[in-house]
């Protein structure tokens, strides 16, 4: 048996498809997770680095805070999260919003302070607000550049929201906890593979953005 | 006007970057701050718009202290262009030249409209509208930065080096435009450069500051180049200030000599007979075409008529348009030390020799330096009408 007959015989089969345990009711679990913990911790991250980014201070602090949030082990803060506050979906958003914040954070931080300095310099000599060449200067130039690290941070998520299924809330996670428990490969084989096909979705779906949202004058120097 | 008080920068590390500075920035005319790297030259430009905040002083445009005016406000007053024009890459370049217009409140297709009128005043292309700045050269890119500048319409335009960056023939060529525009607009134009030709060539005045920020001289070019302040300013202007200073004299008052040009259907006789009341040591003639256009140099014993054998002339001048300098440029490069004067159609007016133009040098000094003393005070007023500036 290789890895493509479990993939073939996982979504081959009929039961798979349908009902509250089947693939697209965990596939939309996933997402849900997913979407949520990202526009939580972009609420958080953004805001904080583009302040951060254009004033040019506190980088200190959020190298700080960065290394501290990426050392917390993501598996043991649910543990942890799942113990203290029971089950609930807050012990899966906790640890996916810890793991995400410093990649969206970081990257945003690093992205508007390190805009070419020479635009910045002329919008203030025409005399653009703090807020004006925030918006209409520093971050169209680093756009590119931000959405990488929310991409990455999306990334992350999906695919560590897996572990949802261990506190028993489902998501693809479902497939590779139980198939792991009763041994059957073939599950979880199938999970894995919802899993990666998720992040490639979500490649797909930042590609897309960056296609959109870039500037076509920013994007042939940029790599969204 | 602009008017620099007392003005002092200090840093707190205990630098000083200007020093108890003063200067009065005349309107409708280009005001040049020069010097080596260290002389405040830009810090002073940036404390008139308020990118730096003075220590000590004022500074008064049309009389009222910059201080008192809000911040933006005060800076959407005046153009502002950089080095490297400091374009957004996110714009297309007409929504780049109408920033400072959209920042104003006007619509959009108002803002769009003057930075398509903006856009032919600076000499690029319709076409170019629609691109971004990437795909621009760095000269065109320059041209845009100062369209930016113009686009408000403001009296005033702050630039720092904004030349800088581009080659010696592209930077001519910007710097030609600029005193073009200039002399269509008339702004107050402050401009900071470390480049003393740039300087001269299209400065009405020129401020030269020393390291540390404290004023050497004041002064119109031609002014600076024949009497420089001290040593540091002749340094500073370089070894030849005497030949430059020759692009201020005008060859209007030029005596020509007309006995020695002939055209090429002309008579060997009459030749021979008008050249023969001259010298014997056989002094070349200029033979020109039926049109009077000039073709070369001959000894007249041994002219045959035919065209071939022709002495290139080289390069010929422009009366009037062209400066001493040029003429005298044209005579040391020609194989017989005479330079061919033309008219604005290229016809000959006559040719000069070196030693008819060092008399013409030296006449134009003498005229100047009378001239000079006789407008006295006047000279600073800022009533005058900005000088008229000979572009070669």
């Amino acid at each position: 048996m290789n890895v493509l007959n479990f993939i073939e015989a996982f979504f081959s089969d009929s039961a798979q498809w349908k009902g509250y345990d089947g693939i697209p009711q965990r596939v939309w679990e996933h997402i849900q997770y997913s979407a949520a913990a990202l526009a939580i911790a972009a609420a958080i991250g953004l805001p904080i680095g583009l302040i951060t980014g254009h004033t040019g201070r506190g980088g200190n602090a959020m190298a700080f805070v960065a290394a501290s949030a990426r050392a917390l082990p993501t598996f043991g803060l649910l543990v942890l999260m799942f113990v203290w506050l029971g089950l609930s979906v807050l012990p899966v958003m906790i640890p996916l919003v810890v793991l995400a914040i410093p990649p969206i954070l970081i990257t945003t931080y690093e992205a508007v302070r390190t805009v070419d300095p020479s635009p910045v310099d002329a919008a203030r000599g025409m005399g653009m607000s703090q807020s004006q060449i925030l918006f209409q200067v520093e971050v169209p130039a680093a756009l590119p550049l931000i959405f990488s690290g929310l991409r990455s941070a999306a990334i992350q998520i999906v695919s560590t929201a897996t572990i949802a299924a261990y506190v028993s809330l489902g998501g693809v996670g479902r497939y590779i906890v139980d198939g792991l428990y009763q041994r059957d490969y073939e599950k979880v084989v199938g999970g894995a593979t919802l899993t990666a096909a998720l992040a490639l979705l979500v490649l797909v779906l930042f590609w897309a953005a960056g296609r959109t949202a870039v500037s076509p004058g920013v994007r042939r120097r940029g790599t969204a | 006007m602009i008017a620099i008080e007392e003005v002092s920068k200090r840093y707190a590390d205990g630098t000083v970057a200007v020093d108890r500075l003063s200067l009065e920035i005349p309107n409708h005319s280009i005001t040049v701050l020069v010097g080596p790297s260290g002389c405040g030259k830009t810090t002073t430009l940036r404390m008139i718009n308020r990118m730096i905040e003075p220590s000590s002083g004022t500074i008064r445009v049309n009389g009222e202290d910059v201080q008192r005016q809000p911040v933006n406000a005060l800076r959407r007053s005046m153009g502002y262009v950089i080095q490297n024009a400091g374009l957004f890459q996110h714009r297309t370049i007409i929504d780049n030249i109408a920033t400072v217009p959209r920042l104003l409140g006007w619509s959009k297709q108002r803002a769009r409209a003057r930075a398509a009128e903006l856009m032919e005043r600076v000499g690029l292309d319709k076409d170019m509208a629609r691109r971004y700045p990437y795909q621009l050269s760095g000269g065109q890119q320059q041209r845009v930065g100062v369209a930016r500048a113009l686009a408000a319409d403001p009296p005033i335009l702050l630039m720092d080096e904004p030349f800088s960056a581009v080659d010696p023939v592209v930077r001519r060529g910007l710097q030609e435009e600029l005193l073009r525009i200039q002399g269509e607009l008339g702004k107050a134009i402050v401009f900071v450069t470390h480049d003393m030709d740039e300087a001269i060539t299209i400065g009405d005045r020129i401020a030269v500051l020393r390291k540390g920020g404290r004023l050497a001289q004041f002064a119109a070019p031609d002014e600076l180049l024949s009497s420089p302040a001290d040593e540091f300013v002749e340094e500073f202007l370089g070894g030849d200030r005497g030949i430059r200073g020759l692009s201020f004299l005008s060859t209007g008052d030029l005596e020509l000599d007309r006995s020695r040009v002939f055209p090429i259907d002309a008579d060997r006789q009459r030749i021979a007979q008008a050249t023969s009341a001259q010298p014997a040591d056989a002094q070349p003639v200029l033979v020109t075409d039926i049109d009077g256009k000039p073709i070369g140099w001959t000894d007249p014993a041994a002219w045959n008529g035919d065209a071939g054998t022709l002495t290139p002339y080289g390069q010929s001048f422009e009366i009037g348009r062209d400066s001493l300098r040029i003429a005298l440029d044209r005579a040391v490069l020609s194989t017989t030390g005479h330079a061919v004067a033309v008219d604005g159609s290229g016809r000959v007016l006559g040719i000069a020799g070196q030693e008819t133009i060092s008399a013409a040098i030296r006449a134009a000094r003498r005229q100047h330096a009378a001239g000079s003393a006789a407008s006295g005070q006047g000279k600073d007023s800022p009533q005058d009408p900005p000088p008229v500036k000979a572009t070669r």
